[in-house]
Formats: structure tokens, sequence, C-alpha cells
């Protein structure tokens, strides 16, 4: 919360801060998804297919990223396996 | 060469039908020759806001199906004689605006006019993505409230990588965020969005604000562009707004919670 809206009495807790924050958040998000190669979600798919061969595990238990830095992408997998 | 500006949203009823009705008006108003087109295909309006309903005889797909010529189609304004109106298609499915149609009578618009203002139709489907694919401006009509935030977000991702400036590696459109429907009153007691949240969320330049204000359903009662509402503060914030769109340089205004004069409490709604 700023000075100004301390001055302003609005509240950090107000509806409108709230709005602001998780718009923030989902935001960022979104535009991260976007930046995404297209052929991301088939990528995930095969890998999920693969990795079944072995170990269950549920979809959304790998996640799969492209991170670009100024020289070069990185094709980040994350796979969570199930507790034993 | 036409400036091409389409407005868009995303979301549905956040204004972008009254803002490309004053846009236009207010452009033509200061003498520039500007045609305002109607992308939403089966659900026509623009015809209703600009008082011209009576007066459509053939529309836009008409003209892409070859079956009418653009002079046939253009409706002229009765209140600015440098403005013309390109009615929607009430009948026709929205793919009947195909790339290649659109794109022929764009450039033979393009040849007379100084501008060319696209209403989009809302969603992220055909109809909006035709609306925006030609545009050399966008501006993006966002209420301060989540999901239409959200959404000017998503379709800005559409401009940016979806329009004919992205896929041919030209300079991007050029964007300019305007907010309405703005409350300065709920804003006050942290009930809205501020316009500065939204500038913040969106990074996209401001073009202006418009208060949320009777007067623009009273004037699209009536078939007025509200910014022809000269005394009205939704018809001083296009005019601002159009002002601006031209280069000017205007202060904002109807940001902040107005307080009530004398003479604006005697004649309610002033
Ligand atoms: N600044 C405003 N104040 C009050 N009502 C508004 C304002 N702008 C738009 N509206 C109303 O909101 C509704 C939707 O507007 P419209 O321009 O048709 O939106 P869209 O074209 O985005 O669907 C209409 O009833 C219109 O009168
Ligand atoms: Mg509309």
């Amino acid at each position: 919360m700023s000075f100004l809206d301390y001055f302003r009495g609005k509240k950090s807790g107000s509806s409108a801060s709230v709005a602001k924050e998780r718009l923030q958040i989902i935001v960022a998000h979104e535009r991260g998804q976007r930046e995404q190669p297209d052929y991301l979600p088939q990528l995930q798919q095969e890998l999920l297919a693969v990795i079944r061969k072995y170990v269950q595990i549920s979809d959304d238990m790998v996640q799969v990223e492209v991170d670009r830095n100024e020289s070069c992408s990185v094709l980040e997998l994350n796979v969570t396996l199930p507790e034993r | 060469m036409a400036r091409i500006i389409v407005v868009t949203s995303g979301k549905g009823g956040v204004g972008k039908t009254t803002t490309s009705a004053s846009i236009s008006t207010g452009l033509a108003k200061r003498g520039h020759k500007t045609v305002v087109v109607d992308f939403d295909v089966g659900l026509r309006n623009l015809d209703l806001i600009m008082n011209c309903e009576r007066r459509v005889v053939y529309d836009f797909v008409n003209v892409i199906q070859g079956e009418a010529s653009l002079t046939q189609a253009l409706i002229r304004d009765k209140r600015v004689d440098t403005l013309y109106i390109l009615p929607a298609s009430q009948t026709r499915e929205k793919e009947a605006l195909t790339k290649e149609g659109v794109e022929r009578v764009i450039n033979e618009l393009s040849e007379t006019f100084d501008y060319i203002i696209c209403d989009s139709p809302a969603g992220i489907e055909h109809g909006a993505l035709m609306a925006l694919y030609y545009a050399d401006e966008a501006i993006v009509v966002t209420n301060p409230e989540v999901s239409s935030v959200r959404d000017s977000d998503r379709i800005l991702g559409i401009l940016q990588s979806k329009s004919r400036r992205a896929e041919m590696g030209q300079d991007p459109a050029r964007e300019h965020l305007l907010v309405t429907r703005y409350n300065p009153e709920r804003v006050e007691r942290g009930e809205m969005l501020s316009v500065a949240d939204v500038e913040e969320i969106l990074a996209v330049p401001l073009l202006g604000v418009i208060p949320e204000s009777q007067v623009v359903l009273n004037a699209s009662n009536q078939g007025l562009p509200v910014i022809l509402e000269e005394n009205s503060d939704a018809g001083q914030a296009y005019d601002d707004a159009v002002a601006r769109l031209l280069g000017e340089e205007r202060e904002q205004r109807f940001m902040t919670v107005q307080k009530k004069g004398f003479f604006s409490r005697m004649f309610k709604g002033g």
C-alpha cells in the first residue's frame, strides 16, 4: 500500500486491491504461457506417455517450460513422482 | 494512406461500439474523412448508435461477395458530412468475412478515407481477429474490473502475435488504453480498480478515461454518438481522447470525484 493510498483512506484489504493483486498474478502467468512455443502441449503429452510406461503419474505431474534468455533457450522439465 | 484503427476489448459490453461511434464522429467533426466499419456480423448495432438503421441497404458482406459496390453500401452520416458508416451484415455467418475480402475492402477504403475505425465484435474468434488484422493502431477499451482487464491483456497478446503487422514482421500496431465506465466515487471507496492500477497491469499508454454516465444511455436511445452531447462529461471525455489521438496534449479529466457545484446541483445531471 502506497503512502498516497493510505492518505486516500484506501485500505490494502479493499476489494480493489485484492482485484489488482489477483490480476497481476494471472496476467503475468498468461503472458508467460503466451511466449511458449506452439509445440509445447504436444511435447508434454508425449513425455507423459513415455513416463507412464514406467511410472503411473497424473497429467499435472509433468511441467514443461521454455525459458528464453538473451543467448539461449532452456527446456525445463519437471516430473513429480508419486510417493512410495 | 489511411490510419486504420481497431476498437477492441475481448470482453463484450464494455463500450466498443459506443467508443467507435464517438471516436469516428469526433475525427470527422475535425474535418478528417472517416469511415466506421462494423465487424460484428450477425449482431449489427453500430447502425442504431449512429441512427442510420433504416438507411441500411447493402452491408460489408455484400461488398465482400461482390453483390454491391462500396459506394452502394456506405451510408453518409446526416450530421457530420465527412463521416461514413459501413454496416455489418445481420444475416450472415462471421466466416463470410474472409481475409482476402476484408483486405480488398480496407484497401479500397484507404484510397479515399483518412481514418478507418473498425468496431470489433467481442471474443477472440474470427470476427475479432479480422477486425484487428489490418490495424495500424488499436484502442483497447477496458472497464476497471477483473475480467475486462484480463481479456484486454489477452486481446493485446493476439494483436502482438496474429495481426498482419506481426505476421509480416513489421512495426507492431500502436496501442492505446481507453478506460471506460469509470466511477471515481467507487475507486475512492476502494471498490473499483483505479486508472493507475489498470495502466500498471496492462502497461499500455493511456488515451483517456470515460466516466460511467447516464448520458451514454440517453444518447444511444436517440441514436446520437455521445461525443455530440458536447456539455456532458462522457462527451467531453471522448473529445479529449480524439484530440490526443491527433497528437494534442490534453490533461486527464473525470478521474477524481467532482465536487458538485451550485449550478450543477440545480440543473441535475449537467
Ligand atoms: N461510459 C459509459 N457510461 C454508461 N454506460 C455505458 C458507457 N459506455 C458504454 N455504456 C453502456 O454499456 C453497454 C454496452 O456498450 P457497447 O458500446 O454496446 O459495448 P460493446 O460494443 O463493447 O459490446 C451499452 O448499454 C452502453 O450504453
Ligand atoms: Mg459492440
